[in-house]
């Protein structure tokens, strides 16, 4: 049996238009292929990876255009309902951001901080992204 | 709007932070409204315009490499440098040598050169305004 893994993912935002997701989700994502089992914990700006129906423009230099901009609120729905990956959102982060709950994609667990060290403790590993 | 000449430092190497998203939004304003642009690339951004970037499929998303059609820097410096050169703007281009040595990226898209610091020094001398996104 795999070790269970709890990621907490802190860092957002960072070279998703290049990647076309964010890097960290989509090695989880791979990793479960593998047969790895997986929790993760958004936390910080990752918390808004959760909020259903966001998108950003492709990136357009001249003739050159991206035509598969990122969304990173399917790639969280994705963990859940095809990589079976459970996800969770830190409840105060998500309050210090004006996010309400009714704003999170399908399947998003919430989470808070004060739970958050119990939940540490039924894992074999906790990654910090 | 009378033709202006921007010097721009970019710092961030491809595929880790949104600052060369922001950064090439911008030049693409700059080359659509044929100002001239002199880049200086340092440090990480050295890589944007290496020749051997390569596309991938990515098996998490399901998708082939066609469908997931995967942006390379080098292909967004070429089309910036089209771009300048279809509405009368110029792009010079400098990948900093030493930094190119350091990473191995000396092959570069075409029209694009190697430099030096020297150049960035150049570059602000003659601009008319000087743009600096640094890495954080």
């Amino acid at each position: 049996m795999a070790k269970k893994t709890l990621n907490i993912v802190e860092s957002a935002y960072r070279a998703v238009m290049e990647e076309q997701d964010d890097t960290i989700l989509w090695l989880l994502a791979a990793m479960q292929g593998a047969g790895a089992e997986h929790t993760v914990v958004l936390r910080g700006n990752a918390v808004n990876y959760a909020v259903a129906g966001q998108a950003m423009p492709g990136l357009t230099v001249g003739e050159w255009k991206q035509t598969q901009a990122p969304r990173m609120d399917n790639d969280v729905v994705d963990l859940i309902e095809k990589r079976k990956i459970p996800v969770f959102v830190i409840e105060e982060d998500l309050a210090a951001r004006g996010i309400e709950r009714g704003e999170l994609a399908p399947g998003v667990q919430l989470l808070s901080s004060k739970s958050l060290p119990q939940r540490m403790a039924e894992y074999d590993i906790v990654s910090h992204w | 709007m009378s033709q202006k000449t921007f010097a721009v430092a970019l710092m961030d190497a491809p595929y880790e932070s949104e600052n060369l998203t922001t950064a090439f939004r911008i030049l693409d304003a700059m080359a659509q409204r044929g100002h001239n642009i002199n880049v200086f690339a340092y440090e990480g951004a050295s890589g944007l315009a290496f020749a051997k970037q390569a596309p991938h499929p990515n098996p998490v998303h399901g998708k082939n490499l066609a469908e997931e059609n995967h942006p390379t820097t080098k292909d967004q410096v070429a089309a910036l440098l089209a771009l300048a050169a279809k509405n009368g703007g110029k792009v010079d281009w400098v990948n900093c040598g030493m930094c190119v040595d350091e990473r191995g990226v000396g092959e570069f898209v075409a029209d694009t050169r190697r430099g030096s610091p020297a150049d960035f020094h150049t570059f602000c001398e003659a601009s008319d305004n000087v743009l600096v996104i640094p890495t954080k």
